[in-house]
């Protein structure tokens, strides 16, 4: 069971780093913030992937609640601050 | 019992994986903006879904399988009202939605 926990971790560390493609090289601003809401997102399962093939998912659990909830903080924010900035889009 | 349980939770593990995976290659492979949206509110919303509850099932029945679940109704709440946000702010800010005819980006 433990190789196989390993091999999707693998799995999704590949997930992980297609997205940051996008970030670099996103044409617009929204397509970098959504490649990193992207890779938060991914990060969150990766931390409670860790903790269960550690033993201490009791402890990770907590971790990747605040990680979750300050992704979704941090996008809400991103959006509010776009509409009363006067910068383009582009 | 518990080899039904690990099954099914192998399962929901590897579905979830499929899915991050697809929604990755669909973030870096759409046209648009708004379909980039489309792939991250949705299809990486369901394979984080099945992955967490593929967890939970290895789990058990315990406080942090409870913990878990509480993970997941908020993950199911707030990751496509965060892409909504996305892209509804967009569109108020003048992106043109993607009718097919450009090419150069993508």
């Amino acid at each position: 069971m433990q190789t196989f926990f390993i091999s999707i971790a693998l799995v999704l560390c590949i997930a992980l780093l297609i997205p940051f493609y996008r970030v670099y090289k996103g044409p617009t601003v929204f397509d970098r913030l959504l490649g990193a809401a992207a890779v938060g997102a991914k990060i969150l399962t990766l931390i409670l992937l860790f903790g269960l093939m550690f033993d201490r998912l009791d402890m990770f659990i907590d971790i990747s609640l605040g990680y979750a909830i300050l992704n979704f903080v941090g996008v809400i924010a991103m959006a509010k601050y776009f509409r009363s900035s006067a910068r383009s889009a582009k | 019992m518990s080899f039904i349980q690990d099954a099914i939770a192998v399962i929901l593990v590897l579905g979830g994986t499929f899915f991050m995976l697809v929604g990755s290659i669909g973030i870096n492979r759409l046209p648009d903006f708004f379909t980039r949206a489309h792939a991250s509110g949705k299809v990486d919303t369901l394979g984080i879904l099945m992955f967490l509850s593929g967890l939970a099932v290895f789990e058990g029945f315990t406080l942090t399988s409870a913990k878990l679940l509480l993970i997941i109704a908020f993950v199911a709440f707030t990751s496509p009202v965060a892409a909504h946000a996305l892209a509804r702010r967009a569109l108020i800010y003048g992106m043109k939605p993607w009718y097919g005819k450009r090419k150069d980006e993508g």
